[in-house]
């Protein structure tokens, strides 16, 4: 269950950091659709930590530790809104490469997730 | 008349207003979110290893907790602002990048003195190499922050 939204979630994120990594080269600031974008990946993130919390609840024991895990799952829920905070601070084309770096490190992130959460049985 | 133009009339904002905002606005941003983000990364990271497994790596865990604190301060001076926060956060960029290259070539000649990962092994290979490229940029930002003759 993890691992599906994991995917979803990294995938979420590389698009979003794709799409304002656009608006970075055609010198724009995020726009509506790309606040929108934002907060799609977020809930994505949101509903990853959800689902993991009730796993954990459940019995499963993150291989790397449940306080790491929830550390790194707490992080990437808050990721990309702080991004998007910034985005809205910096009108500029930079908002848009904050919003790119955001996306990025979220998908670091997931990576990191998937590692702590223990392999094959997620 | 295009507004994308025009957002800053040059009287409406005193040139020391300026001087003291710029260095953390436009690029400048783009770090202060990075050096955020590093900030909470490797402080979150370093004080959980710290607190919860302090003699399996005490070397590595202090070390990260050292690079938090380098992040935290240039993340104050760069939201700050003004000369001297420009000129500080030069030095502490410096700082970054020395205790990078130092920390990334010792993990490689003599793995033996650390018992776990820090935020600067391997030259931040762990962080996207993210450790080694942001004090090159900072750098590269802030002196090119530098106060031009017009503005005094």
């Amino acid at each position: 269950m993890i691992s599906g939204l994991t995917i979803a979630v990294s995938a979420a994120a590389l698009l979003l950091a794709a799409w304002c990594g656009y608006a970075t080269w055609r010198d724009q600031p995020t726009k509506d659709w790309h606040v929108i974008g934002m907060a799609v990946v977020s809930l994505l993130a949101l509903a990853q930590l959800v689902v993991a919390v009730v796993e954990v609840a459940n019995g499963h024991k993150p291989s790397g530790g449940s306080v790491i895990f929830f550390l790194y799952a707490v992080g990437a829920v808050l990721t990309v809104p702080a991004a998007g905070f910034m985005s809205l601070l910096e009108r500029t084309r930079w908002g848009s490469a904050i919003v790119t770096v955001g996306g990025i490190v979220l998908a670091a992130l997931e990576l990191r997730l998937v590692q702590i959460w223990g392999g094959g049985h997620g | 008349m295009a507004d994308t133009t025009t957002t800053r009339e040059p009287d409406a904002v005193s040139t020391w207003d300026k001087a003291q905002r710029r260095i953390g606005e436009g690029p400048g941003r783009l770090l202060v979110s990075v050096y955020g983000v590093f900030t909470v990364a490797a402080g979150s990271r370093s004080a959980y290893q710290l607190i919860a497994q302090y003699h399996k790596a005490p070397l590595s865990y202090v070390l990260s907790a050292v690079s938090a604190v380098v992040y935290a301060v240039i993340l104050v001076l760069l939201v700050r602002g003004g000369e001297s926060a420009r000129r500080v956060a030069l030095l502490c960029c410096a700082a970054e990048l020395t205790g990078v290259l130092v920390i990334g070539t010792l993990t490689i000649v003599t793995p033996s003195l650390f018992h776990d990962q820090t935020v600067w092994s391997y030259y931040g290979a762990g962080y996207l190499f993210i450790p080694v490229i942001l004090p090159v940029t900072g750098i590269m930002w802030l002196r090119r922050a530098a106060p031009t003759p017009a503005d005094s």
